[in-house]
């Protein structure tokens, strides 16, 4: 089976053909300049075209050297990875919801007349770190640790870390987090990278490149928005009413980097429908701080001055 | 329930079509289990911070306030009162850092929070806070312990009671500073339970920070009329805050400030620190007033990092945030 699976493979290649996606003239497999150029990147991530193989999450553990974060069996689904974490930088998730996906026939195989009453679909997604255009993180973080790359990527300085943990509150995605003792690195915040060492030798993301029907998507933000909002377009057209994109542009977090097609809310996702970068807060409970520390101030002179 | 019945009517049955229809391919009667979100796991995450945080919170509160105590007593001539409340806010000084660094998850690199200031990060701004709150309290109460216990003679004196006026001025002006920015702290994060009180945390911050610090001057023998006075104003405050909470309710988004492990020690740190220590005043309790005072002011804190943790665990109450 396996060398007939080839065979059929190169055959195609040979002719110019290729199995899914853009194959090897995808964004995903080319060399590219984008650290050197200043070029905003992104991921998008369709799971569509998901099969839940976690060759993303094995990827990224590997090149990254990123520790094991426990062997607990979760069983929600087939993820027993639960989410995304100091050690755990890549995460598919496995929804199971009872609607429709698409024109999908569901039902006793075809066989029973019925038009079922148990529609039922199985969804994919890899997550990561979004990324963010206001990043809640890297707001917070008092050492500057946390930078922003050429990329437009945010970056964890991991030498410069101490562990304050004020981003892992900080992140409106709950995406970063302090990497608990005895794992190697311990105390330090930890998230993805966005490979930024492979993308400064012009290869890219380790997820991306091993991702065997690109529904992970390697590339030029402005390019994988366009092509995004194409094939939100397409599978409209094919059925797929519920599908939308999930790129908080209009919210204080002014879009993210890694970006989402998504069927459905994103509540299922576990993704907040309207994230905020905490900065918005600074205003109000500043002004509370001030004026609380001006009336303290008058309250203790004033006591001693009328009760002295 | 499954009887011999059913299994020889599904037996049949698969005979017959070849599939069989039951309970078995519900899929909504199967046993997915029904969370909010994505089986039920947070959205945001929980504060990793251990109880060093709390006690940082209590302990900069005091210190903060009783520095500005310090400062009132020195500009109304009461010396020994103005020596004991900058010892207690030298005590904070020194222990803001100790517990700070404790908590970091690497210690060693502490001095990292003054590689650079940024005004955005309220945690970046704290560490400022403290660290310039020590710079001044310390040689403050230096300065103000050798003009008050020795005579130098000549422009030494002078020089030392005016080097000691500014440094507890300084105290004053950045302990209120430390006093209340932790609530700025908790209040500008993704925790709906924090950020939706993001008013009145500095607020309730600081009166309990001076509250604190006037209940410990007490229990040290400074029973004068200025601090009984704010003792009543803190007791008072902390009673409106307690009802203000009570009213500013957000549905799931802060219900982990009401139910639960941290509602109750919010409501019971409120209940000691506002009501039962404004009565104990009015019966003229005074120390244990300022007992209760303290008790409240150190449980309140647990109580809402406490919150913070239990709120960061629930899909719902973000949701309920954004909705």
């Amino acid at each position: 089976m396996a060398e007939d699976f080839r065979a059929v493979t190169a055959r195609r290649a040979k002719c110019g053909e290729t199995m899914i996606g853009e194959g090897t003239q995808s964004t995903n497999q080319r060399r590219h300049n984008y650290v050197q150029e200043n070029v905003e990147v992104g991921f998008f991530t369709d799971p569509t075209v998901c099969i839940g193989c976690k060759a993303c999450e094995v990827a990224c553990k590997e090149w990254n050297e990123v520790p094991d974060d426990g062997f607990t069996w979760i069983g929600n689904s087939y993820d027993n990875t639960g989410r995304l974490g100091a050690s755990t930088w890549r995460h598919v998730l496995f929804l199971e919801q009872d609607c429709q996906k698409g024109n999908q026939i569901t039902g006793l195989m075809g066989l029973s007349d019925a038009q079922s009453e148990d529609p039922f679909r199985w969804i994919f997604l890899s997550d990561v770190c979004k990324h963010c255009q206001e990043a809640g993180c890297l707001e917070a973080c008092p050492t500057g640790s946390i930078v922003r790359t050429e990329v437009g990527s945010v970056f964890v300085q991991n030498d410069v870390c101490n562990g304050c943990g004020y981003c892992v509150v900080s992140c409106p995605f709950g995406v970063i987090d302090r990497r608990p003792q005895p794992l190697p690195d311990a105390g330090g915040a930890f998230k993805c990278t966005f490979c930024y060492d492979r993308q400064k030798s012009g290869l890219v993301p380790a997820c991306a490149k091993v991702c065997p029907t690109e529904s992970i998507v390697f590339g030029r933000l402005d390019d994988l928005r366009a092509r995004a909002s194409q094939r939100v377009e397409q599978l409209k057209q094919s059925g797929y009413e519920d599908a939308q994109l999930y790129d908080p542009q209009e919210t204080s977090v002014r879009g993210i980097h890694a970006f989402f097609l998504i069927l459905g809310e994103p509540e299922a996702y576990g993704l907040p429908p309207k994230p905020q970068v905490p900065t918005i807060y600074l205003k109000s409970a500043w002004t509370s701080a001030l004026l609380t520390s001006i009336a303290a101030l008058i309250a203790v002179l004033g006591a001693f001055l009328f009760f002295g | 329930m499954t009887t011999e019945q059913r299994l020889e009517q599904l037996r049949e049955q698969a005979w017959d079509k070849g599939i069989v229809a039951g309970r078995g391919v519900d899929v909504t009667g199967g046993p997915i289990p029904r969370r909010s979100g994505y089986y039920g796991q947070p959205v945001v995450k929980p504060p990793v911070w251990t109880s060093e945080i709390p006690i940082y919170f209590f302990i900069g509160g005091f210190a903060g306030m009783a520095a500005v105590i310090a400062f009132a007593g020195l500009i109304f001539h009461e010396i020994d009162l103005a020596r004991t409340a900058m010892s207690l806010a030298t005590i904070g000084a020194v222990l803001s850092p100790i517990l700070l660094t404790i908590d970091l998850g690497r210690p060693r690199l502490f001095l990292n929070m003054l590689r650079v200031f940024k005004y955005k990060s309220p945690m970046s701004v704290g560490a400022w806070i403290v660290f310039a709150f020590g710079a001044c309290v310390i040689p403050g109460l230096i300065a103000l312990e050798l003009g008050t216990r020795y005579s130098f003679g000549g422009g030494t004196d002078q020089f030392l009671k005016i080097f000691a006026h500014l440094l507890v001025i300084g105290s004053a002006f950045w302990g209120v500073l430390l006093a209340t920015y932790t609530g700025v702290l908790l209040g500008v994060t993704a925790i709906p339970a924090w950020f939706l009180h993001r008013v009145l945390l500095p607020i309730h911050f600081g009166s309990a920070g001076l509250g604190s610090a006037t209940a410990l001057l007490e229990l040290l023998g400074h029973r004068v009329a200025p601090l009984s006075a704010l003792g009543f104003l803190a007791a008072a405050i902390e009673t409106a805050l307690w009802i203000w909470l009570e009213i500013d309710k957000h549905g799931a988004a802060d219900r982990a400030l009401h139910r639960g492990l941290p509602g109750w020690l919010i409501r019971g740190s409120e209940f000691l620190s506002g009501p039962l220590a404004l009565i104990l005043r009015l019966t003229n309790l005074v120390p244990l007033a300022a007992i209760a005072f303290l008790l409240g002011a150190f449980i309140s804190r647990f109580g809402w990092i406490e919150a913070g943790k239990v709120c960061g665990r629930d899909p719902e109450a973000v949701f309920a945030s954004q909705g």
